[in-house]
This record gives structure tokens, C-alpha cells and sequence, in this order.
């Protein structure tokens, strides 16, 4: 501790160079953090899936449904211990811009099979005694200032019309990463109203007794439908999560690499300042070594400033992309798990400062071999 | 006086000094700067070196002062020998027994006049009320207690230079080197410093080791040693009473 006001004074003898320097920091982390951000925005679908829960979709592709009739078939195979089904809606709120996933969805089966959505007891069962009841998520009703007792009009799209539903109750997630911007109805409601497919289905999902078993389960569902006029692709929730997001490219590959970029130019940087740094105090250096300072304690010291700078940097830029992640999901449900882990907030400071230690260790190494002689004279 | 540099000093001397040669290599041609130098100084002694450019007399304080070693010969200090004493060893050394000040003054310009006169003591482990205590006792002896706050931008460079030799003795060192510390003072400055010198020596008992061009500013040391060709040539003068 009595070596910090040494340390900090060095560190901003040149005020705008080490802010500059911290800022290319804090450039550097906010940016890893909106990497990680949107990677998990892709990829928490694939993360938070069920283990034991799997999806089965239409084999020519998920926009073409399943019959309803599936489900009793289902039910009866070994190892399956529940279904459900839901149906794409694709309704508008208002305005185009206003996208949010509508589903009508199974109200008897919905809450077992997710159990990870909560939702209050009273305002389930108002929910599942009006027909025109609506459940959404908190930061969609968030997002729309939403509350229960609310009439809210959608414009279908695909079942085209004018509908309107009464919201009965608002869900949260069990875990922070969990979407809550879903709006739930009744799948008879949908069934009544509509003028064509009825009878279908858009997807079955299953739990399974043994998500060891999901593999096999999932092959014998598909050998069950094999051959009908509705063939079926049964993947487990992980699987079919994965799958979306491989259809947006490789985001992982592009974060690595953008990221890569990122901190291979801030080591350029980082080690230009320090080495600068170093070369203009050559003669004070030589006079902490002639005082008594040990050749360590000024390797240690240019480290230290090198860490100080990086862990200022790299902390305020992770810490700002965890601001901006906790102001929601920027893309009006484009991205609605937009959440900045713990894990990675650890992982930014810890790569910061791993740039600091490279960016500063050849400058260290320098000024602990310089020799006071021959620096005294150059003073 | 007790200075000796015939060889004939005892090695109870505090600064023991026998057949020390420094040489270096540049661009290949090799430079033989000291060549087999006696010199025995004793406690309280202020002692002034002389000589051209070249001559070696910075090369030999920084041998006095641990910050070089020698090609050949020994160097005590208070019954210490330093010539072979490893690298980490002779920086703990340099830290107890020697104090620099030098024509630079080499203040940390980041750094207050306090802060500059403290970093000595952070190597110590004395408490922090302690080193301030330490601190002030040396900014009043220089006559500086109430410049503490200042950056050395903000002082003149006589100031500069009376914190640096606060910085100097702020840790009692056995003694103190001085390379040409008036070098880059006006005359009134330079009187002042060396007014201040020698009241270290006299008042406090120091033991002064002083590089200098200046004969002026040797005249104020007890003693003054000329230095030619890496030799200490001729006889001690001895200043006038």
C-alpha cells in the first residue's frame, strides 16, 4: 500500500495518454461484453433447454404443422412421460415493429411442461377460465406497459383478422436468462376462430422419463411416423435451439475473431504506451535503483502500472456492457435473452488483465535491466 | 586529516579503498579509467575530487556507491566489502549506507518534495507516522519544511537540490556522494548548498564524498584529491581553516 501513491502518480504523469490508453480498454471490453451478449442472445436457447424435453416438428420443414392427432399416439410410446403442442401465431401488435413470439399453446400441459415460466396461481387459473385469456412475459408487458385486465388487440397475419385477447397474467423466468417476452393463448381459442389447418398442430414437445434415453426416444418417434403424409423430425430442445442458430452462420467463430483482433491490436497498444512510458523515465528508474530499489521492485512497478491501467480499462468497459445489458433487449425481442453473464464479466477482467501483464511484462523486463550507470549519464 | 592515499590507511578506515582499477570496452578499444587506487577515508571526513573530464573521478564515486563494480581491487565500507557482493546485496547496501545527490538533482518530477524525500524511507520498515516524522525532520534541516507539498516544477533549482539532499540523508546513510552537486546552480545557489553541506558535516558528522570542477566549491571540503589519468596524483590539499 505505501508504494501506491508512487505507482499512480507515474500512471498519470501523462493524463491523456493513459486515458486514452484506458479508454482503448474500455473500447476493447465493452465490445467482448456485446460479443458475449449477443452470443448468448443466439445460443442461451441452446444453453437453458430442458434435458428432457424434445421438439418434434414436421420433417419437411417447422412451418408445416403436425396433426393433433399425433398426440394421443405419442402419449402411448414408451418413454415418453408427457405432450405438449403450441402453434405459431405471428400476430402484430399495433404496429410491424413490434414484433414479439405470440403462441397458442396446450393450457392444460403448458405449465408442466415449462416449469421454468412462473406464473401466480390466481392469475393461471383467470387465465385458463376465459377463452380469451392471454399469459405474457414480464419484459414484454414491460415493453408495452401491460397489465392484467388489459384488452390487447393483434392483428393476425397469418390467421388474418382483427382478435384480441384479455390479459389474465404475467410470467417470470426462474432464472435470469429465461425469455420472458412470450404471449401465451389458448390453442382452442385459435382452433375456433380460424379458418384453415384446423385440426393441426405447429409442434409436439415431449418430456421424456430418461433424458438418457432422449436419442432413442426421438428415433423411434420418427420410426413411428415414418412413411405418413406427415412425417415428423424429432430433436431434443438443445438440438433444435442449436439449429437456429447455426442458420444465422457461425457466430462463434466470428466472435473469436473479432474478439482476437480486438485484443491483439490493444496489446499493441497497451505495450507501445508502456514501453514510452519506460523510455521517458529511464533516468528515474536508474535514480529508485541508486536509492536502494531492487531490480524486482521496478520490474514489478512498470507491471503494476501496466495492470492498473488494464483492470481500470477492462472493468469499466464490462461494466458498462453489463449496464447496457440490463436496459433489455435493444432489438424489440429480435435478441430476448440479452443478458451478460457472471462468468464472462470475470472472463473480461481476467483478459484484460492478461493484456496488461503482456503488454507491460517486455517494457518491465527493460527497465529491470537497465543498468544505473549507464542511465544516470543518459539523465 | 585522515584521508590517506598512500596505501598506508587502516582498514579500520570507514572507506577502505586497495588497488581498485576500472576498465571499460568501447567500440572495442579498451579504457582503462582507474589504474590501482588506494584511498582511506575516515569517519566525518568531507572530501572533494578534482580533475579533467575523463579522469575518472565519477566512475570512482559510483564505485564508492555500489552502482558499478571494479575491474580489480577492494572497497570496504565500515568493515563492509562490497566489490563482491552480489546484486540484490549491494542494492540493500546502497539503501543503508550511501546517499546520492546528484548535479541533476533528480527529483521524480510526479512526486511532492515530501513524497520525493520519503521513497528512501518506504524500503525501511518504519510506520507510516514514523517516516513522516523522519520526512520533516530532513525538509527542516534543509530549510524546506514548508515547501513539503510542492512539485519540483514548482521550486527553484537551489530548492531542488536541498530536497534532493534531504532525500540524501533522510535515512542517515554512512555517507553521502555528491556529483557536482552545484553543477547546475548560479553562485549564490551553489554558496547555499554547500553552506548547507557543510553544516552536515560539522553539525550532523556526516562523512561527504563530493565530484566537482568547481575549486570554489572544493575549497568548502576539508580535503581536496586530484585526480589525472585514473590516478590520484599528487598530495592531499587540505583546506584552508
Amino acid at each position: 500500500m505505501k508504494y501506491l501513491p508512487l505507482i499512480l502518480a507515474n500512471l498519470f504523469r501523462k493524463k491523456l495518454r493513459t486515458t486514452l490508453t484506458i479508454g482503448s480498454f474500455v473500447v476493447a471490453l465493452f465490445l467482448f461484453g456485446l460479443l458475449i451478449i449477443v452470443r448468448g442472445a443466439f445460443s442461451q436457447g441452446v444453453d437453458i433447454a430442458g434435458a428432457d424435453r424434445l421438439v418434434v416438428i414436421n420433417k419437411t420443414s417447422l412451418i408445416q404443422p403436425l396433426p393433433l392427432s399425433y398426440r394421443d399416439r405419442l402419449l402411448r410410446m414408451p418413454g415418453i412421460k408427457q405432450v405438449t403442442f403450441q402453434n405459431w401465431f405471428g400476430g402484430v401488435y399495433q404496429d410491424e415493429k413490434n414484433f414479439f413470439p405470440q403462441f397458442a399453446v396446450d393450457i392444460n400441459n403448458q405449465r408442466a411442461m415449462y416449469p421454468e415460466f412462473k406464473v401466480p396461481e390466481d392469475q393461471w387459473k383467470a387465465f385458463f377460465d376465459d377463452r380469451e385469456g392471454a399469459i405474457v412475459g414480464q419484459s414484454l408487458a414491460d415493453r408495452f406497459g401491460w397489465k392484467v385486465g388489459d384488452r390487447i388487440p393483434i392483428k393476425g397475419t397469418i390467421y388474418t383478422g382483427a382478435w384480441a385477447f384479455n390479459l389474465r397474467g404475467i410470467y417470470k423466468g426462474a432464472r435470469a436468462q429465461d425469455d420472458t417476452t412470450q404471449f401465451w393463448f389458448h390453442w382452442d381459442f385459435l382452433e375456433e376462430r380460424r379458418d384453415f389447418g384446423k385440426g393441426d398442430v405447429g409442434w409436439f414437445v415431449v418430456r421424456v422419463t430418461d433424458p438418457d434415453l432422449s436419442v432413442q426416444v426421438a428415433k423411434a418417434i420418427d420410426d413411428e411416423f415414418a412413411n405418413s403424409p406427415f412425417e415428423t423430425k424429432t430433436d431434443t430442445e438443445k438440438a433444435f435451439a442449436a439449429s437456429f442458430v447455426k442458420q444465422m452462420g457461425n457466430i462463434e467463430f466470428l466472435i473469436l475473431t473479432v474478439g482476437a483482433v480486438v485484443f491483439f491490436t490493444l496489446l499493441l497498444v497497451t505495450g507501445n504506451t508502456m514501453a514510452i512510458a519506460v523510455r521517458e523515465r529511464i533516468g528515474e528508474l536508474a535514480v529508485l535503483k541508486a536509492l536502494g530499489f531492487s531490480n524486482r521492485f521496478v520490474l514489478l512497478l512498470v507491471m503494476m502500472e501496466s495492470l492498473m491501467v488494464a483492470f481500470i480499462g477492462g472493468g469499466l468497459g464490462i461494466l458498462l456492457a453489463k449496464l447496457f445489458s440490463l436496459r433489455g433487449d435493444p432489438t424489440n425481442g429480435i435478441l430476448p435473452y440479452f443478458y451478460l453473464p457472471m462468468w464472462a464479466i470475470a472472463a473480461g477482467v481476467g483478459i484484460a488483465l492478461l493484456v496488461g501483464v503482456a503488454g507491460g511484462i517486455l517494457p518491465a523486463i527493460s527497465a529491470m535491466r537497465l543498468r544505473v550507470v549507464d542511465a544516470i549519464r543518459r539523465v | 586529516m585522515t584521508v590517506r592515499v598512500d596505501g598506508s590507511g587502516s582498514a579500520a578506515s570507514l572507506i577502505h579503498v586497495r588497488g581498485l582499477d576500472k576498465k571499460y570496452s568501447r567500440g572495442g578499444e579498451e579504457i582503462h579509467v582507474l589504474k590501482g587506487l588506494n584511498l582511506d577515508v575516515e569517519s566525518g571526513d568531507f572530501v572533494a575530487f578534482m580533475g579533467p573530464s575523463g579522469s575518472g573521478k565519477t566512475t570512482l564515486l559510483n564505485l564508492l556507491g555500489g552502482l558499478d563494480v571494479p575491474s580489480a581491487g577492494t572497497i570496504s565500507v565500515a568493515g563492509d566489502e562490497i566489490t563482491h557482493m552480489s546484486s540484490s546485496k549491494l542494492t540493500d547496501w546502497r539503501a543503508r549506507h550511501v546517499g546520492f545527490i546528484f548535479q541533476m538533482y533528480n527529483l521524480l518530477p510526479v512526486l511532492t518534495a515530501f513524497q520525493n524525500v520519503e521513497l528512501p524511507l518506504l524500503l525501511t520498515k518504519l510506520s507510516k507516522s514514523e517516516r513522516r516524522q523522519h520526512v520533516e525532520t530532513a525538509l527542516q534541516v534543509v530549510g524546506l519544511a514548508d515547501r513539503m507539498r510542492h512539485y519540483p516544477r514548482q521550486l527553484s533549482g537551489g530548492q531542488e537540490q536541498r530536497v534532493a539532499i534531504a532525500r540524501a540523508i533522510v535515512s542517515d546513510p554512512t555517507f553521502l556522494l555528491c556529483d557536482e552537486p552545484t553543477g547546475d546552480l548560479d553562485r549564490k545557489a551553489a554558496d547555499e548548498i554547500m553552506d548547507l553541506v557543510g553544516r552536515l558535516v560539522q553539525e550532523f558528522g556526516k562523512t561527504v564524498l563530493m565530484v566537482t570542477h568547481d575549486p570554489a566549491v572544493a575549497k568548502r571540503a576539508q580535503i581536496t584529491l586530484h585526480l589525472e589519468k585514473g590516478s590520484l596524483v599528487g598530495t592531499a590539499e587540505e583546506a584552508d581553516a
